[in-house]
């Protein structure tokens, strides 16, 4: 079963050798089914972690920390491996050329960087000590970067290059972070720093190194004020590269802030440092969601929205914190779902932009009217999935929000309250503005001659749904996503 | 002052002034030489962290040195990444131009 874990970090690191001998065609197949194989392999730990309720856990090459490197698979490390390599696979289905369509092709290196992607995602979500896990996060950053600028226009190279400066300054502030840490603990193993921490309260300089790695990695996953990256980046791409990096990549770095201040940081550094984290979310879902309703492009329009759902993360913190054991933990997993539901619908409103946009061979917002009588299976897609950022039933992202809600209240956060609900009226009003002007019939009654691709849109739609199924799970703390919790290695000392 | 410590100061001013070109440089150019410089102070704070070792009888902790060597390529990678992005942003924007 551990072997599972080696594999979801292997196998897409092999399936790059056939994309390198073979042509482009074979290649994209290669890819595809590589791919195919690593969800296949995520949603197995998954099973097996759900199955014996415990967490899988590896020793590479058979040492154990503080000397080996450890893998470990948790319910939540699980859930985000099973999210990632599902959105991964189907994009990389959504970016095949479809036989005799007139679709742009995607060149082989967009599929080389999914497969990279692939194995940099799972090894941010299985290492368990800092430092491999900077390694992890520095290979996601050199994966996305160039998916980025796959066209090589001026403006993505720009964008590019804005994102790589970011991501860069992120890892250095990490890094120092970590050397913080190893020099208070002489240890960067997860379990082996939770048991020292549980035996003496830390210092101010652990304070600071986990200051330094938070600021990093809310450098690299643009939670506001740190988001300037993030629009022209997202927005720029090519469509299915706007999917993963908007839908997965962000993921990662978030995932290890949930780790560090729910994990790792004893409850009363936590409590201190989460209203920080919680004005950041704030001010990411009220500023970036202004900004979104004044966006005249419908990627850009989308790209900010990014920008402010993940903020809903950042109010997680001083909920999860919270002195009741229940309603914290409804609020950590009210925020752990949000990241998974967020990447169904986002990923589903990137691939219906980018075929609205093949369409009508722009995405400037005032020039889409009559959308949904050309595009309909987008405008779907975009609906449904926007339905989960508003906050609507049944969707993961309203399980998610009244989560989040329910626990704010009953803790007495009334503030984080009003910006949840707040943020779902923003949303609502850009996920609308698309949704009324496709409904309307174009001023001069002329729609453009192509219509949609049908089978892609359908890869859209069934993200979308995804998003939506996640809205039958129950509204409690997941039995699921808690295995493993706290971080321990099984059959090892301390 | 220990000679660790000298170090770590040292460090901690490197990694000041790459701070301060990282956030300050106007071209791209000097924010990727800041990048290396910040990144060369973290190296030497985390050598210097490495120094406390010897207390275990050790010339030095070998664990920091390892994390460092690792540190040094991919930062390295990084800054082959970043170049190679100005060179095709100098290509495309055409000639002379600097990133604002």
């Amino acid at each position: 079963m551990s072997a599972l874990l080696v594999l979801a970090l292997t196998v897409p690191l092999l399936g790059l050798v056939p994309l390198l001998l073979a042509g482009p065609r074979v290649g994209e197949r290669a890819a595809l089914a590589v791919l195919a194989i690593g969800a296949g392999l995520c949603v197995a730990v998954g099973v097996a972690v759900a199955l014996s309720g415990r967490a899988l856990q590896y020793f590479v090459a058979g040492l154990a920390p503080p000397l080996g490197i450890g893998l470990r698979a948790d319910g939540f490390s699980a859930a985000m491996m099973g999210m990632s390599a599902l959105v991964l696979a189907l994009t990389a289905f959504y970016a095949m050329r479809a036989p005799g369509a007139g679709a742009p092709r995607m060149p082989p290196a967009f599929f080389m960087l999914l497969l990279a992607l692939a194995s940099a995602l799972n090894l941010a979500f299985l290492a368990q000590d800092l430092f491999t896990l900077y390694v992890a996060l520095e290979l996601l950053t050199f994966a996305a970067v160039p998916l980025v600028c796959l066209d090589g226009k001026p403006g993505q190279l720009r964008a590019a290059m804005t994102y790589l400066m970011f991501a860069l300054f992120g890892s250095v502030l990490y890094l120092l972070g970590v050397v913080l840490v190893y020099g208070q603990f002489g240890t960067l193993d997860f379990a082996r720093l939770s048991a020292a921490l549980a035996l003496a309260p830390p210092g101010w300089s652990f304070g600071a190194a986990l200051a330094l790695m938070s600021a990093g990695l809310m450098a690299k996953a643009a939670l506001f004020p740190l988001h300037l990256w993030l629009p022209p980046a997202h927005a720029g791409a090519p469509p299915a590269a706007s999917a993963v990096l908007s839908a997965v990549v962000i993921k990662a770095p978030l995932f290890l802030l949930v780790r560090l201040w729910a994990d790792l940081a004893p409850v009363p550094m936590a409590q201190a440092a989460a209203p920080v984290l919680a004005i950041c979310g704030a001010g990411a879902i009220l500023v970036c969601g202004v900004v979104a309703l004044a966006q005249v492009r419908l990627k850009l329009l989308i790209a900010y929205s990014t920008a402010a759902q993940i903020g809903y993360l950042g109010l997680m913190f001083p909920l999860a914190a919270g002195a009741d054991a229940y309603w914290s933990a409804l609020a950590w997993t009210g925020g752990t779902l949000h990241l998974v539901s967020h990447a169904f619908s986002k990923a589903a409103m990137f691939m219906a932009a980018g075929l609205i946009a093949e369409v009508f061979g722009h995405d400037r917002l005032a020039g889409l009217k009559g959308a949904a009588r050309v595009a309909p299976l987008s405008i779907a897609a975009f609906g449904i999935g926007g339905l989960s950022l508003l906050g609507l039933p049944p969707s993961g992202g309203f399980t998610a929000k009244v989560m989040l809600l329910t626990s704010a209240l009953q803790q007495g956060a009334w503030w984080i309250g009003v910006v949840v609900l707040a943020g779902g009226l923003l949303a609502g009003g850009y996920v609308l503005r698309l949704l009324v002007l496709a409904l309307q019939r174009p001023e001069d009654g002329t729609l453009p001659a192509a219509r949609e691709c049908g089978w892609r849109a359908g890869i859209a739609l069934a993200l979308a749904f995804g998003a939506v199924a996640l809205g039958f799970l129950p509204l409690a703390p997941l039995g699921f996503l808690s295995i493993g919790r706290p971080i321990a290695w099984e059959g090892l000392a301390p | 002052m220990s000679d660790a410590m000298l170090y770590a100061l040292a460090g901690a001013m490197l990694a000041g002034c790459g701070t301060y070109g990282l956030l300050t440089a106007g071209g791209a150019l000097g924010r990727i030489l800041g990048f290396n410089i910040l990144g060369g102070g973290v190296f030497l704070i985390f050598g210097a962290v490495a120094r406390r070792g010897a207390g275990a009888g050790l010339a030095a902790d070998p664990v920091p040195q390892a994390l460092v060597i690792t540190g040094i390529v991919v930062a390295f990678c990084a800054t082959a990444l970043a170049v190679a992005l100005l060179l095709r942003l100098k290509a495309a924007d055409g000639a002379g131009e600097e990133e604002p």
